[in-house]
């Protein structure tokens, strides 16, 4: 036992309960993780050194090669080398009809969804961003000393549903915990805001590889509320990148590229875009059949190439102002995010938009690993004060299809999350038991205008007459901005049973089977895993109905009190065995005992916040 | 749900706006998810349910009419999802010009200024209004009561107004 104990300031006092944690920015081409050491968060470095791993996976015959490595091969083995994967993440097949032009690697259709051909099968993208995750979470493990308890994923402000569903499947097959999604430029700006003590209204403008992302916040005593966010999901670095391949086969009459020459000219492409953030000129030899051509670009041209693209953020920044209510005025810092910003038009234009210099001072290509990673220090508990806030708002409203082929919406975007709205819904035929619902997610008034998002069908409705069974549907969505739905026949009270259909995602039951097919979880890992999730949630409910007991047992009868005492021991005896199941049914057994309690318990400390307090000291 | 109880504010119409700003932040601080990470699932849950609530109200207490919907619906008077016709034709005239200068933006030489001085004749109409709403508030009676409930079908229109006029406004800058 340690005799003694140094603790850092404002951390816990006992050094055995410090957990670890990370931030992880998974991003279009190239990902980081990060993590608070010492009070400070930082990128770490893998073992070569590197704390930024390329994004991109390489499928050989027997193994699997994720970052510089698979990068290193994506020209000779551009089939089997997936880069640019989050472009994919929680798309249809028929969606991605455009990419499939753009990508160097073979697009299949699996049950709808899009998939890659490779050496090695088919691979979904959830699988292969599962890779990269794995890879950082490695290289985290071995800086920190132990295995993660938890981590902060981001994702672009503006990904639906759909997306951020598979970017947590990817994290689950990978065997993380997620703590949270994280939006992108939330994080930059916790990143920004802790370190400067900034208060006002600010920008994030982050042009990523393959997303942009504007958001307005709100920053005041560490609390940062999203007024408005908006972007596109498909505008990015990479469009740079191509304009100058196109550029390159205007001036090498080469009109057809195979997937290897793509990869090659992809590369020069970026290279020379670098370049010209330096310099007003560059010259390179460009490959082509007859060998190699000499080629040659400015900058006027390069920003003639990419002009109409930095427009369309611009225009995004006047929308998403226009949803917050504001003008370009209000704006008293902009930060900028995503290596594409180093570009010098992206700077001039968006500095002469807002009318001020843009923040630069953290690296843009880690100032959101950073963020995620102090978030995640809070939300593993090593920080339990509650002194950051973080209120996020939904990117795209969300609707039902109704009569016609019409949305109605239910959530407008920009809504403050976690949110539920209700709806009520009559039966239109005598002795109807079931009814079909379309949820999308978008802006438009036609239904196939929007994204479609999920169909629900709701089983069990008691028989009556027509008009006569009224089902409240309640959408909910988390502070993920997931969306999960839950329904109830009023008269009878009952439950009405849902099925989800995910339009462009996995089912529970797919990210199970793969979860068992992975070749990282041999089925006895797969066991002792969720013995240690089981175990775990049971700790955790045993703390948490403790305390609650220390604090307020006054509010339970005698009978009561001695039930919830009886389901706790029996928690705590089962826990220690290795039956799954008689550690799900315990907890299950002691969640019901406690839910009028834990209602009870909510409602008293609701009436007592705001009383016998000083306002002042929010 | 009643969302003045929530806030431990008095239910009334005129409402101290940072008041409730700060309340509403003291509250998401205790019971946003993000504060109960490590608690249970079931506990997790019920911060996600919680929060729901207190953005929910929050957000109908902010905004004069829905805050006004919400005042009336506490007294026994629900108008959210009714469906009614108006039957004030002079009222109805009135929206009829509106909605013709509206449509009239894309034909003029200086669309900026009509769009300017059509914002502020709605802008005028409907802080009349709200002001008159204010009033009929403060007395809880039935007279008063529906009188309230007139004004708030009509602010409706103004709303749905200045909506379509932004609407227009967006698609002249795009």
């Amino acid at each position: 036992m340690a005799l003694l104990q140094i603790a850092e300031p404002g951390q816990s006092a006992a050094p055995h309960q410090h957990k670890l944690a990370a931030g992880i920015d998974l991003g279009t081409t190239n990902s980081l993780v990060a993590a608070v050491r010492s009070g400070e968060a930082k990128t770490l470095a893998n073992s070569q050194g590197r704390d930024m791993l390329p994004s991109v996976v390489r499928y050989t015959a027997d193994r699997v090669v994720v970052g510089d490595a698979a990068m290193a091969a994506a020209v000779e083995d551009a089939d089997n080398t997936i880069v640019s994967v989050k472009r994919l993440m929680g798309k249809g097949y028929q969606e991605t009809a455009a990419l499939k032009q753009q990508v160097p690697y073979r697009l299949v259709d699996q049950h709808g969804l899009v998939a890659i051909d490779t050496v090695q099968g088919v691979k979904n993208p959830v699988e292969v961003s599962a890779e990269i995750l794995a890879t950082l979470a490695n290289t985290a493990s071995e800086t920190l000393g132990g295995e993660l308890n938890g981590v902060v994923i981001t994702v672009p402000a503006y990904f639906d549903d759909a997306q951020r569903q598979a970017t947590k499947d990817a994290a689950k097959l990978a065997g993380l915990t997620v703590m949270r999604l994280l939006n992108e430029p939330t994080a930059a700006a916790l990143a920004y805001g802790l370190d400067s003590g900034q208060e006002g209204i600010i920008a994030v403008y982050d042009l990523g590889g393959g997303t942009f992302d504007i958001s307005i916040l709100r920053l005041r005593r560490g609390v940062f509320e999203v007024l408005a966010t908006g972007g596109d999901s498909a505008l990015g670095g990479d469009d740079f990148d191509h304009a100058i391949v196109n550029y390159l086969q205007q001036q090498t009459g080469e009109a057809e590229l195979s997937h290897q020459q793509m990869r090659q000219y992809l590369t020069l492409a970026r290279q020379v875009k670098e370049q010209l953030t330096e310099r007003d000129d560059v010259s390179f030899s460009v490959p082509t059949a007859r060998g190699d051509v000499d080629g040659k670009l400015n900058k006027t041209n390069f920003e003639q190439l990419i002009s109409a693209l930095v427009k369309k953020t611009i225009r995004a920044c006047r929308q998403v102002l226009r949803d917050a209510g504001l003008s370009n005025e209000d704006i008293v810092k902009v930060v900028m995010v995503g290596g594409s910003t180093r570009v010098p038009l992206v700077r001039n234009q968006v500095a002469a938009f807002f009318a001020t210099e843009p923040l630069t001072s953290i690296d843009p290509d880690k100032v959101v690993a950073i963020g995620a990673a102090i978030q995640a220090n809070v939300l593993v508990g090593n920080k339990a004060d509650g002194d950051t806030l973080l209120l996020d708002v939904i990117p795209l409203s969300l609707g039902l299809e109704t009569m016609g082929g019409l949305t109605e919406k239910i959530i407008p975007r920009n809504t403050v999350i976690p949110v539920a709205r209700a709806q009520e819904f009559t039966t239109f035929k005598d002795g109807q038991t079931a009814m079909a619902l379309h949820v999308v997610q978008g802006e438009r008034e036609l239904v196939d205008d929007c994204r479609s998002l999920a169909r629900f069908e709701l089983r069990g409705i008691p028989a009556m007459p027509a008009g006569g069974a009224h089902v409240r549907v309640t959408f909910q969505v988390d502070a993920d901005g997931l969306l999960s739905v839950t329904a109830q026949e009023k008269s009878s009270g009952v439950q009405a049973n849902i099925q989800v259909k995910p339009s462009y995602g996995l089912s529970d039951e797919q990210v199970a089977t793969m979860l068992k097919g992975s070749m990282q979880y041999a089925r006895q890992d797969m066991q002792i895993r969720l013995l240690r999730e089981q175990q775990v949630e049971a700790e955790r409910v045993l703390e948490a109905v403790s305390q609650a007991l220390r604090a307020d047992s006054a509010l339970l009868g005698i009978d009561e009190l001695e039930a919830i005492e009886q389901a706790l021991t029996e928690l705590s005896r089962v826990k220690q065995a290795d039956d799954i199941a008689a550690i799900k049914a315990a907890i299950e057994h002691t969640n019901h005992l406690t839910d009028d309690f834990a209602a009870r318990r909510m409602d008293q400390s609701v009436r007592s916040a705001l009383t016998g307090h000083n306002v002042d000291e929010v | 749900m009643n969302y003045f109880q929530l806030f431990n504010l008095p239910a009334t119409f005129e409402l101290d706006l940072t008041e409730l700003g700060s309340r509403y932040l003291k509250l998401q601080k205790q019971f946003h998810p993000d504060q109960h990470s490590s608690g249970s699932e079931r506990d997790k849950l019920l911060a996600v349910q919680q929060t729901a609530n207190i953005n929910d109200a929050y957000h109908s207490l902010k905004q004069p009419l829905l805050r006004a919907e919400h005042l009336l619906a506490l007294r026994g008077l629900k108008i959210s999802h009714e469906q009614r016709s108006f039957t004030d034709p002079q009222f109805l005239m009135q929206q009829m010009e509106l909605r013709e200068q509206l449509a009239d933006i894309d034909n003029s030489a200086d669309p900026d200024a009509v769009i300017d001085s059509i914002d502020r004749q709605l802008q005028q109409q409907k802080n009349a209004l709200l002001k008159q709403l204010g009033a009929a508030l403060v007395t809880e009676t039935s007279e008063q009561d529906q009188l309230a409930a007139d004004l708030i079908r009509k602010l409706k229109f103004f709303f749905k107004l200045q909506q379509e006029l932004e609407l227009i406004e967006q698609q002249l800058q795009d």
